[in-house]
C-alpha cells in the first residue's frame, strides 16, 4: 500500500469558540472532518483512503477541555486528553475504571494528544475496511474480512450484521460500565445521549459507529454519582502493551453490601462493533457472593451467543476469562 | 539510438517533470484555498528550540514535515509517519509527542523542543545523551533522538524513576536493534542511580 509523507491539501479551520466550531460543522455537513487529537484521522488522509474538503481542528477550543466537578458527578470535556484524564485526581478517586482504561490506550506519546472524544468516537480497525476496499462499511456490497481466506483474528463475535468489524476504543466499555452521558451539540441544540445508546453497531447505521449526525459536536462526557465509588475492574489484552487495541477488554464495577453485589455493569470491549454489556451475568450474580465460586458459575453464559469467524476464536474463552475475573477480583 | 537520450534518461526526465508539474499545482492550488474564509494562515511564526521560526505551513502539513523540511531540523526522524515507532518524538510545551502524528498548525505559541534543542548551550551533550553513550543505547541510531526526547520528558517530571517508571515512560518509542536495556540504563544513569 503506498504511503505518503504529506496529506492532501485542505482547508483548516480552527475555530477557538463551541459556537463557531458548531457552524462550521453545520457549514459543510458531510464534507467536512471533525478532529480532535487527529490519531485516527491523519492515518485515512495520509492513505487517501479518505479525505475531506475541510478539516475542523477542535483542540484550540478551551472550553471543550477539562474536568470539572457538577451536581451530578463530573463533566469531562470531549477535547481533554487521555493522559490528563489519566492523571486526574477526581476520576482517580470516584472513578477509578476510567483513569485505568485511559492509561493503557496506545502509547504514552499518543495518550498525551489523543482525546477521550476521539477515543470513544473512533471508526473501526477492520485492515480491509482503513485499506480502502469497497466493503459493506465503505458502502460496498461485499465483506472482505469474513471469506475463507479473510484475516479476522481481531473481528467481532457478536451482533455482526454484514460488517463484522469489531470496537477499537478501551475507554468506550468503561464509559458504559459508568453509564456516562454524551452531550452532544449542533447549531440546532444539545441533546444527551446515553453511553449506550451513543454506539451504534452495523444493523443500525453500517457507516457509523456513533449515533453523530453530520453537523454535530460531541462536547463532553458525564459521569453520573450513581456508579461513583463502586468496586471496580478493568484489563484489557492485546498482543503487545504498547500501541495495540484490545483483543478484548473487560470494564466492570460492582455495588457491594458485605461483598454481596447488589447490582452491577459488566462491559467487554473490541468483541462487537460497540461495547458489549453482559447482561445475563449482570442478572446472574445479583444477590450473590462476589466471588471466585460466583464468577465460576456465570462465567460460561458470558460468551452465549458468540459466533466465532475463522480466526477469533480465541476471543471466546479469553473474553469468558476476563468476565470472570472481573467477578472473582 | 540516440546516445544522448537513453531509456533510463527518458524516464528520469518524466518523472521529474511530473513531480515538478504536481508540486507546483499544490503550491497553487494552496495559494488560492479562499482568502478570508476563515481558514488557518499559512504565513506563521513557530516556536522552536527558544527561537522564533516564521514560516509558511500548508493546513495539511505535519510538525515533522515542517522540522524536517522547511526549517532544515533533520534530527527529528520519521520512521513509519504513523505514530507507531516513536522516531519523530519532540516536546511540545514539555509534553512528548509524535511529531508525524501533530498539525504543525497546532504548535502555534507553543514551545516546540526537537532533538536540536536538547544539547546545553554551549554545545555540550545533556545528561542523557551523555549517559546513553555510556551504556552504548544507540545501535544504528535511528531511534535515538525520539528515545532522548521521552527520557529528558521523564526526567524533567521525575528525577528519580523507578526501572518501572522508566519503561513505562519509554514505551512510546521503538529499537529495532532492540537495546531497550541499554535506553533504560540510561534513564537510570543519568538520573544519579547506576554509577
Amino acid at each position: 500500500m503506498p504511503s505518503h509523507d504529506v496529506m492532501p491539501n485542505m482547508e483548516l479551520f480552527q475555530p477557538t469558540q463551541v459556537e463557531d466550531a458548531l457552524s462550521l460543522a453545520d457549514r459543510f455537513a458531510e464534507r467536512g472532518w471533525l478532529v480532535g487529537g487527529g490519531q485516527d484521522t491523519y492515518g485515512w488522509l495520509k492513505d487517501r483512503t479518505k479525505t475531506t474538503e475541510a478539516l475542523i481542528d477542535l483542540s484550540a477550543i478551551s472550553s471543550l477541555r477539562g474536568i470539572k466537578e457538577t451536581e451530578d458527578g463530573l463533566e469531562i470535556g470531549a477535547l481533554t486528553t487521555l493522559s490528563e484524564i489519566g492523571g486526574d485526581l477526581k476520576i482517580q478517586r470516584s472513578y477509578s475504571l476510567l483513569s485505568k482504561a485511559a492509561e493503557v490506550v496506545a502509547s504514552p506519546q499518543i495518550r498525551n494528544i489523543g482525546t477521550i472524544g476521539g477515543n470513544i468516537s473512533q471508526d473501526v480497525r477492520c485492515w480491509y475496511y482503513r485499506r480502502g476496499l469497497s466493503c459493506y462499511r465503505a458502502g460496498g456490497n461485499l465483506c472482505y474480512a469474513d471469506t475463507p481466506e479473510g484475516m479476522n483474528r481481531e473481528h467481532a463475535l457478536f451482533e455482526t450484521s454484514r460488517c463484522v468489524a469489531a470496537s477499537a476504543s478501551d475507554t468506550a466499555p468503561a464509559l458504559v460500565a459508568l453509564n456516562a452521558t454524551m452531550v452532544i451539540k449542533s447549531t440546532q441544540g444539545e441533546r444527551m445521549l446515553s453511553a449506550e445508546d451513543y454506539f451504534v453497531g452495523p444493523s443500525i447505521d453500517i457507516q457509523n459507529t456513533t449515533a453523530l449526525r453530520p453537523g454535530e459536536v460531541l462536547t463532553a462526557v458525564r459521569l453520573p454519582t450513581d456508579w461513583a465509588n463502586a468496586s471496580f475492574y478493568y484489563e484489557k489484552v492485546s498482543d503487545r502493551n504498547v500501541w495495540d487495541f484490545s483483543l478484548v477488554n473487560v470494564a466492570a464495577a460492582f455495588k457491594l453490601d458485605n461483598e454481596i453485589i447488589q447490582d452491577s455493569r459488566i462491559v467487554c470491549g473490541a468483541v462487537q462493533c460497540t461495547p458489549r454489556r453482559i447482561v445475563n451475568v449482570e442478572n446472574a450474580i445479583r444477590g450473590q457472593v462476589k466471588s471466585q465460586k460466583t464468577a465460576d458459575l456465570v462465567s460460561d453464559s458470558a460468551t452465549a451467543g458468540a459466533k466465532a469467524l475463522a480466526h477469533n476464536g480465541f476471543k471466546v474463552p479469553l473474553m469468558r476469562n476476563l468476565v470472570k475475573r472481573a467477578i472473582a477480583a | 539510438m540516440n546516445p544522448q537520450l537513453t531509456r533510463r534518461r527518458f524516464i528520469k526526465g518524466v518523472i521529474f517533470s511530473g513531480a515538478a508539474a504536481s508540486t507546483g499545482a499544490g503550491v497553487y492550488l494552496a495559494a488560492n484555498a479562499q482568502p478570508g474564509s476563515g481558514g488557518a494562515e499559512r504565513l506563521i511564526t513557530l516556536n522552536i528550540n527558544g527561537r522564533n521560526r516564521p514560516v509558511d505551513v500548508m493546513p495539511s502539513e505535519t510538525l515533522a514535515y515542517t522540522l524536517r523540511y522547511k526549517l532544515d531540523l533533520t534530527g527529528t526522524k520519521i520512521g513509519c509517519n504513523r505514530g507507531e515507532c516513536g522516531a519523530c518524538s519532540v516536546l511540545i510545551n514539555g509534553v512528548p509527542n509524535y511529531s508525524c502524528s501533530v498539525l504543525t498548525h497546532n504548535v502555534k505559541g507553543k514551545a516546540v523542543t526537537s532533538i536540536e534543542g536538547i544539547k546545553g548551550s554551549d554545545g555540550s551533550l545533556h545528561p542523557i545523551q551523555a549517559a546513553f553513550v555510556t551504556e552504548n543505547a544507540p545501535q544504528c541510531g535511528f531511534c535515538t533522538p525520539g528515545q532522548v526526547i521521552s527520557a529528558v520528558a521523564l526526567l524533567n517530571n521525575n528525577p528519580r524513576p523507578t526501572k518501572a517508571e522508566a519503561a513505562r515512560a519509554m514505551s512510546g518509542n521503538l529499537c529495532r536493534c532492540g537495546a531497550y536495556e541499554h535506553y533504560i540504563n540510561g534513564v537510570l544513569r543519568a538520573s544519579g542511580q547506576i554509577a
